[in-house]
């Protein structure tokens, strides 16, 4: 006869104890790991761990040219990569004191917009999903495919377009770009309608969103959280308003913020967000002026000895590109200011106390893009 | 507050400040035994009120290594740089500033973890990307490894 073993039982709600959240957890988007130190099911700290994915971008700068840098801040944020090229771009062309055709400023400034539309349709599914509403996932990657259908009849790819260059654009935009935009812009007017009947009315969502991972604005200015995540707390940190580029002092836009600083609230920001995003491409899709796609550039280009640094609103935050130039065709340091990594480190600050599957939207609600974290 | 009284203000609270031409910031040079005490004043006081920290990064120098602060005031609108550089590349360190701005706690980190510096007071000072027990500081100016990075 088989002797019983008692094992002794350990009371998990009063002993606190770790579990690994990632590094491939579904709702950590990419391989991040967090390390979640528990009481029963609440959270009581963690620890991010960053790196699976580090490519060493900021040394790889250090060998490139200017014009090779674009190809890797594509790879940064991949969801926002016109973006990420457009802060190259502008910190090359402020060093260089290049003057930008004005057809140059406008389609930038309408890519860029839709490519935040993009990130947060991508956004708005993943989210969905990581609260279980799976259909949410199938309604925001039908809309996105639209945008992405856009960029491949313009610029020839889906995802990394390495569509800017230092003083202008690789190429000019295809002759059906404005009609194309034009009725995307009609269609997802409608369907952004659906957005907010499937998750934002829902009574699951809002109960498990309201008043969880709240982050007060003082907190977001601390922490550096930025984009429609330091918004939400109320923290006016919109760089296309307070330090405009391309021709965002031309739009009509406004930046809204919030005051509860919880998970709805960023939930809602994005949505606002796309709302504004549709209304700058409305105002600026039709008067495009004609002109040069590019400004005449130097075929090797050397930036002035000095420092520069230039941010722009990605469509997580703020990015900062800090470059120091020796004079030479290739920088001497160049530090990307990522959007994801200053808001990861609030993550921790906003879930203790709360349960773990609030963990999981209140990552959604930061909408982290790893590669970004890692560099 | 504009450059020209933010320039004096700050000289006021450290004399010897050494002031560097940039075309973009108003930037300062700072010892870095004054370095926290600087910042501390720079966020408390309401007319300066620095609360927001928007890049930290580091620089090899080959000398010597410099830490690059990036502050912002979201009431009053004005920036500053401040650098403080440490004596050598062996022995440096700079005080912490995240009990001041609580974004600077992973940003040193990882200047600590690609470029070396050690901070001091720096509540859990380890690695952020590379493992423990990595060699070296892949970001340093003579940082040589063979076989992870690839030279064309």
């Amino acid at each position: 006869m088989k002797e019983v073993i008692n094992l002794p039982v350990k009371n998990v709600e009063e002993e606190e104890y770790h579990i690994n959240m990632g590094p491939q957890h579904p709702s950590t988007h990419g391989v991040l790991r967090l390390v979640v130190s528990l009481q029963g099911e609440i959270v009581k700290s963690l620890k991010p761990h960053c790196g699976y994915i580090h490519r060493g971008i900021e040394k790889m700068c250090e060998k490139d040219t200017y014009p090779q840098i674009i190809h890797l801040t594509d790879r940064m944020d991949y969801l926002s990569a016109h973006i990420n090229n457009h802060a190259v771009c502008l910190l090359v062309e402020n060093a260089l004191e290049v003057d930008v055709p004005e057809r140059v400023k406008y389609i930038r400034t309408i890519v860029d917009e839709l490519n935040r539309i993009a990130s947060h349709q991508l956004w708005w599914c993943s989210f969905g999903m990581d609260m279980g509403g799976l259909t949410c996932y199938f309604y925001g990657l039908r809309d996105r495919e639209k945008i992405l259908d856009i960029f491949e009849e313009s610029f020839g790819s889906r995802l990394l377009h390495s569509y800017y260059t230092p003083g202008g654009l690789m190429m000019d935009i295809h002759p059906n770009f404005q009609k194309n935009v034009k009725d995307f812009l009609k269609y997802f007017r409608r369907k952004i309608k659906d957005y907010d009947n499937i998750l934002t009315g829902n009574i699951i969502m809002q109960e498990r969103t309201k008043g969880v991972g709240i982050l007060s604005k003082e907190d977001a200015i601390s922490y550096g959280v930025t984009g429609p995540s330091g918004r939400a707390s109320g923290f006016a940190c919109d760089v296309r308003k307070h330090h405009p580029y391309g021709v965002y002092d031309k739009a009509d836009f406004k930046e809204i913020l919030g005051t509860e600083g919880d998970t709805f609230t960023r939930y809602m920001m994005r949505m606002h967000e796309m709302r504004e995003s549709m209304k700058i491409i409305e105002q600026l899709i039709d008067n495009i002026p004609a002109g040069d796609y590019t400004a005449k550039m130097k075929a090797v280009l050397k930036l002035p000895a000095g420092e520069y640094y230039q941010r722009v609103e990605a469509a997580r935050g703020e990015l900062g590109v800090y470059c120091v130039s020796d004079g030479n065709k290739t920088p001497y340091r160049m530090k990307f200011r990522s959007p994801n990594f200053s808001n990861l480190s609030a993550l921790d600050h906003m879930s203790r106390g709360v349960k773990i599957a609030d963990l999981v939207a209140i990552g959604g609600s930061l909408d982290y893009v790893i590669p970004d974290i890692d560099r | 507050m504009d450059n020209a009284a933010l320039k004096e203000r700050i000289l006021g609270l450290v004399p010897d400040a050494e002031f560097q031409e940039n075309k973009q910031f108003l930037t300062f040079i700072i010892p870095p035994a004054k370095m926290h005490d600087l910042a501390l004043s720079l966020k408390a006081e309401a007319d300066l009120a620095f609360d927001f920290l928007f890049c930290l990064t580091a620089v090899d120098m080959v000398k010597f290594l410099e830490v690059v602060y990036h502050l912002e005031s979201t009431t009053h609108k004005h920036q500053l740089v401040l650098k403080a550089r440490t004596e050598d590349r062996v022995s440096g360190a700079v005080d912490t500033v995240c009990d001041i701005w609580k974004t600077a706690e992973l940003h040193e980190r990882e200047a600590y973890d690609l470029m070396g510096i050690r901070f001091n007071n720096h509540p859990d000072l380890r690695r952020f990307f590379l493992e423990e027990g990595w060699v070296g500081h892949p970001l340093r100016k003579d940082y040589v490894d063979e076989v992870n990075i690839v030279e064309l």
